[in-house]
């Protein structure tokens, strides 16, 4: 049976032009989002995460490749047939965007305005939206006036308002705290269950793609290097470029200046929590130093990864590898 | 001889009340040339949300152009113009004409600056939801840009108060053809100091108002 698809890319490229110099900002993209899932879009800053969101509702034109939402070809698209697809795909922003002269109840109602909704029937349906992000006593306040967290949920309603098939989330939780960060996600997560509106986080941040995603792609200058689940991806990527990515939360093992081998051990779950690094010190005697360490134990099994500095003893590394080996612990030799 | 009291007073108050009239007038008819010219520099302008080079160019040279020219020597340019509208040359309402003339591009790029300061990022979510051209413009861009706008009208206006004024070289009615008449010519010199300070003093009143106006207007703040 063939997928039902919502979002379809076909071999995009993006080449931005100026002053005589071009850059090509995503280089032969290709990825395929199904219908009602939330899919992850993580890579650096300056990838190209936001050209590539923006050319899914064509605010950026494909230099060429092809782009399909819900069946439609946006890129076959006239300008007045455009704007009549982005009605179904709805778009939030790092900055929340509001009209910062309207009141939260009114900045909910513009995309109604657009559309020729009446005002009182604008009005009401601005009001449930308001009610579903949990805003309802904030329907007259003007966004100056809001907290960073509430501004992205006026955001989400009004981005909702066209009851669209789609959501594009450009780093919408970039700009908050971690505490607004987990309720923003929540309510995102809540969204695609309760309206089935698929949902496309884009974000440098793992933890919300680790979060509410189920499938992530990973993107690295102008690159798709990995597409697959969550899972699969950030437990094992099989990409340079997407270790680089995935393993540069804030360590700094250059900074690092023992002669021993560095040793990458990636937890994937499949060990139980026995403390597998006081054990094989034990075992062999030796002084194994933690370089680097960013572990969670999730239900009684280890997540994350960590960077052990070896002992120069070739022969004891050997037994070190074996016992790894033995306790079906994955692991590469950092360079 | 000299003037009491009460003709100084009599003179002032006539004086006062061309002067707004002329002003007023001129201000009303100028931002109803010079907003749309001022939306349209900024729409067609190459970061703008319908970049058009030849329009936007050719407007500017237009408004750069009249802008360039001296009031003083405007004035005296656009008579036959004037004159083929109001009728004469001389009086408040004659002056109506070169003003509009003159603040017309003025205003234009008030407004322009002021749409400009509207956030892209709006913008840029507006064009998500499928907004057109002249939505942005009537949605987005003018009620974004009141406070701003606001502003400008008040500079603008008080702009149009002191060119209002160099026509009483010209006789062209108002609070400053008095006090070049009576302090130049005759050399009145306390006719002219009530005049000056009187058109100080509304330059003052308008500034002040317009600041209030638009911060009361402006829902970032607070
Ligand atoms: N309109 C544009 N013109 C020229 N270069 C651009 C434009 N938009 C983005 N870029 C460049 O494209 C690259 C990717 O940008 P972007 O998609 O915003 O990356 P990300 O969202 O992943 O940070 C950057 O190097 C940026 O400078
Ligand atoms: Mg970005």
């Amino acid at each position: 049976m063939k997928e039902d698809y919502i979002i379809e890319i076909h071999d995009l490229n993006k080449t931005f032009t100026s002053e005589g110099k071009s850059i090509q900002v995503l280089d032969n993209i290709n990825i395929s989002i199904r219908r009602g899932e939330i899919f992850g879009i993580i890579g650096l800053s300056g990838a190209g995460k936001s050209t590539l969101v923006r050319c899914m509702n064509l605010l950026e034109r494909p230099t060429a490749g092809k782009v399909y939402v819900d069946g439609q070809e946006m890129t076959a698209l006239t300008e007045k047939e455009l704007r009549t697809a982005r009605q179904s795909i709805g778009m939030i922003f790092q900055n929340f965007n509001l009209l910062m002269q309207r009141t939260a109840l009114d900045n909910v109602c513009f995309p109604l305005e657009l559309v020729g909704m009446k005002k009182k029937q604008a009005r009401e349906k601005a009001r449930e939206l308001l009610a579903t992000v949990g805003l309802s006593d904030k329907e007259d306040e003007y966004p100056a006036r809001l907290s960073g967290g509430q501004k992205q949920r006026v955001a989400i309603a009004r981005a909702l308002a066209t009851n669209p098939k789609v959501l594009l989330c450009d780093e919408i939780t970039s700009a908050l705290d971690p505490t607004t960060t987990q309720s923003i996600l929540e309510l995102l997560k809540d969204l695609n269950q309760k309206l089935g509106v698929t949902v496309i986080v884009i974000t440098h941040q793992m933890k919300v793609i680790e979060q509410i995603c189920s499938r992530v792609a990973i993107i690295d200058s102008s690159h798709i290097e990995e597409i697959g689940t969550v899972d699969e991806v950030f437990r094992r990527p099989k990409t340079a470029a997407a270790k680089r990515l995935l393993y540069s939360r804030g360590e700094h093992i250059d900074k690092f200046t023992g002669r021993g081998k560095l040793l990458r051990l990636v937890f994937d779950g499949s060990s139980t929590d026995r403390p597998i690094i006081a054990e094989m010190i034990l075992k062999f005697g030796v002084i194994v130093n933690i370089a680097y360490a960013d572990t969670k134990n999730i239900d009684g099994r280890m997540y994350g990864h960590m960077i052990l500095q070896l002992p120069e003893d070739e022969g004891l590394v050997e037994q070190i590898l074996g016992y790894l080996d033995d306790e079906g612990i994955s692991y590469s030799e950092e360079g | 001889m000299s003037l009491t009291f009460q003709q100084i007073m009599k003179l002032m108050l006539s004086g006062l009340l061309e002067t707004l009239y002329m002003t007023i007038i001129s201000t009303a008819a100028a931002y109803i040339i010079g907003l749309p010219v001022g939306v349209l520099l900024t729409v067609t302008d190459k970061d703008g949300i319908k970049p058009n080079k030849t329009l936007n160019t050719s407007i500017g040279f237009v408004v750069n152009v009249l802008r360039s020219v001296p009031f003083i020597i405007l004035l005296v340019a656009v008579m036959p113009i004037t004159r083929a509208i109001v009728g004469t040359t001389i009086g408040s309402s004659a002056t109506v004409v070169p003003l509009v003339i003159a603040a017309a591009p003025y205003i234009a790029r008030m407004v322009e600056s002021s749409i400009k300061e509207v956030d892209r990022g709006v913008i840029e979510a507006s064009h998500s939801m499928g907004a057109t051209t002249l939505q942005i413009v009537l949605k987005v861009l003018i009620p974004e840009a009141k406070p701003s706008l606001l502003l400008g009208a008040a500079i603008s206006i008080t702009t149009i108060l002191s060119y209002s004024a160099m026509a009483g070289f010209v006789g062209g009615g108002g609070l400053g053809d008095i006090a070049i008449r009576y302090g130049y010519n005759l050399g009145k010199t306390d006719v002219m100091l009530v005049m000056v300070v009187v058109l100080v003093a509304i330059v003052q009143l308008f500034q002040a108002f317009g600041g209030w106006f638009s911060r009361k207007n402006d829902r970032r703040i607070r």
